[in-house]
């Protein structure tokens, strides 16, 4: 016990004396917690429409002022023919082209059918599907709103076409907004950088300057090295949470809804899985170098099954099964539902066990693979 | 070989004769990577306070050795005990009696002298009390007050080896290990440096060094040269020198190691 005191107190001392890693540690966190829900969002806006006109009718103008006041779009540009609007997306100036073609307001009139063309640029898919959609909306808004279907003689004579409206109510997110949903996530994703990525270059730094090996003469045991260096962090990883915390809700005005107890609960068992992961890092690689790509490649990973991004629900079966071997999809989900719907531990059980489950492995691999003597 | 067999058992006769302990008691240890034997069935024994010199040429297996006698590592096969302690399966009581100089500068720069003779004092189980009174003295021989609370990192390499070595026995080991601890450092030091384990030989603390200089290894009651991993030559430096016909050491080691067939590391 005495021996573990001297190693924290080193540990401690050498943690404040770095003023670097001190500032990447706390203000680093901070920043990204401000900067990043800003500009992670998902929302479809700005997208740029060419609009070819080959009918030039009032019919035409209309529906491109529809467009252009629909908030959604911008008027890139109306070429004279659709090669011209295809360039127009070769150059990046475009990601729509909608052609109408001559006679659209006659054939509308006289015929009650005319088609139009819409070509998008498929190259940001999520921007092709929602913006496609979008302007399919508006067309048939367009469409709907047309005097000359509202006036038609048939629409009198027919009885009212029975129509379905929808009123949606978003729950827990009353307003849709996407830094609810972000700012959780990302949250968690500072606190897996904390734990996975610092406590693997520290131990992997006292491999290069060769102070392990001077540890490993010495009659400090396994387990006091180990929780000499996963305390410090640990701790630091508990202050980075809670300056996170206090960010969100200074800045977005998110104060969790649910149990801010079983909030710290999960924070501390994610925090001693993922220290493991560090230290089992540490334990394969020997440069900083070396460390950083493994904690890379698990980071890439684990953002991406996480269910920070996209929604684990719409991920084929092997990816979820994947998910689910993914320390940090457990917190996120937790962490989103505690902050945003309300739950108390009781309703988050089982990834409380998940975390647990992660703690003990990692954590034991890495002690199991960590060797005083070679 | 066998010349130097029968000086070996002779010396270990003496040792017995007068009862003095042994330190270290190595038969045919041996490490082996792959096929590559670093060690090769070395067999000596070091008396209790006295100044091993462990001479060979790089990639000899001397670090190699050491790393085994010291618990870091284990041998391949033969017997080797340190302190009494057997290497196979009592490395942490070993660790607990012996210090350890390694090759790279093993101090944390980015602590101050105190904070390092603290921490290495305080892990090799030596009480707040003591380590307060004995830092204040090795301070004051080592005329580091005024550094005392510096980084380390800011003192020249000569005083970081002294320390270094100061802090290794620190906790009055029964044997310190010392890894080619003057590499680099100016003469006026490696004397300084001498004179500090002279007086932690006299203090009874057994002293296991590798150097590459050769007026060092005179200062050794007895080296053992190593060849290719296998110890080549082992007698006091006086009796090497008789032995090979010659008057320097350097001559010694030449006449020793130019047959070696294994080129630097």
């Amino acid at each position: 016990m005495k021996t573990l005191l001297f190693i924290l107190q080193k540990e401690f001392r050498q943690i404040l004396r770095d003023k670097t890693i001190l500032a990447m540690m706390l203000v680093a966190p901070t920043m990204q917690l401000i900067i990043l829900p800003l500009a992670a969002n998902f929302e479809v806006k700005n997208v740029n429409v060419a609009y070819i006109d080959h009918d030039h009718s009032s019919y035409s103008q209309k529906l491109e002022n529809k467009i252009a006041s629909s908030g959604y779009f911008k008027i890139a540009g109306s070429p004279g023919s659709f090669k011209e609007g295809l360039e127009l997306i070769e150059y990046g100036n475009a990601d729509l082209v909608l052609e109408i073609p001559a006679g659209f307001e006659k054939n509308l009139v006289r015929e009650s059918n005319q088609k139009v063309n819409l070509s998008v640029d498929a190259i940001n898919g999520t921007k092709a599907a929602l913006g496609g959609a979008y302007l399919v909306q508006v067309l048939a808004d367009f469409n709907s709103n047309l005097d000359v279907n509202i006036k038609s003689p048939k629409n009198q004579i027919a009885a009212p076409s029975a129509k379905i409206s929808v009123e949606s109510i978003n729950w827990y997110n009353p307003r849709a907004e996407y830094k609810y949903y972000m700012v959780p996530g990302i949250l968690v994703l500072l606190l897996t950088m904390i734990g996975g990525f610092i406590t693997a270059l520290n131990i992997v730094k006292e491999k290069e300057i060769g102070t392990i090996e001077q540890i490993n003469v010495t009659p400090i045991k396994k387990w006091q090295f180990i929780l000499g260096k996963l305390i410090p962090f640990w701790i630091v990883g508990m202050i980075v949470f809670t300056i996170g915390l206090t960010v969100m809700y200074l800045v977005y005005g998110i104060f969790p809804t649910g149990s801010l107890l079983a909030l710290y609960l999960f924070a501390a068992v994610y925090l001693v899985a993922l220290l493991g992961l560090g230290l089992l890092i540490s334990t394969f690689a020997d440069t900083q170098l070396q460390a950083m790509f493994i904690a890379y490649f698990f980071m890439m990973i684990f953002m991406l099954m996480s269910g920070f991004f996209t929604s684990v629900d719409s991920m084929p079966d092997w990816a979820r099964t994947m998910s689910d071997f993914t320390p940090v999809t457990h917190f996120i989900k937790v962490v989103r539902l505690i902050v945003l719907k309300g739950a108390g531990l009781a309703d988050v059980g089982t990834e409380l066990g998940y975390l647990a489950m992660f703690a003990v492995v990692l954590n034991g691999f890495a002690i199991w693979n960590y060797r005083k003597t070679t | 070989m066998d010349n130097n067999r029968t000086n070996k058992s002779s010396s270990i006769e003496q040792s017995s004769t007068v009862n003095r302990q042994l330190s270290i008691e190595c038969r045919k240890l041996t490490k082996q990577f792959g096929a590559f034997k670093a060690v090769d069935e070395i067999s000596f024994d070091v008396e209790q306070g006295e100044i091993f010199g462990f001479l060979g040429a790089n990639g000899a297996g001397k670090t190699t050795a050491m790393r085994i006698l010291c618990g870091l590592s284990y041998p391949t096969s033969g017997q080797a005990t340190v302190a009494g302690f057997d290497v196979y399966k009592q490395q942490e009581s070993i660790k607990k009696n012996i210090g350890y100089m390694s090759q790279k500068f093993s101090l944390y720069d980015n602590l101050t002298i105190l904070e390092n003779i603290e921490f290495y004092g305080g892990v090799y189980g030596v009480s707040r009390p003591d380590i307060k009174t004995r830092s204040n003295k090795l301070i004051t021989t080592l005329g580091l007050e005024k550094e005392a609370k510096k980084l380390v990192g800011e003192l020249p390499l000569g005083w970081k080896q002294k320390l270094a070595f100061s802090v290794a026995i620190f906790h009055r080991p029964k044997i310190v290990f010392l890894d080619e601890p003057t590499g680099g450092v100016d003469p006026v030091t490696r004397r300084q440096f001498w004179d500090m384990i002279y007086e932690a030989a006299a203090d009874g603390i057994t002293v296991f060094v590798t150097t590459h200089y050769m007026d060092e290894a005179e200062y050794c009651n007895r080296i053992s040269v190593m060849v290719d991993g296998r110890v080549e030559a082992l007698d006091s430096p006086a009796n090497l020198k008789n032995k090979f016909n010659t008057d320097t050491m350097d001559d010694v080691f030449y006449q020793l190691a130019r047959g070696a067939k294994r080129m630097d590391n």
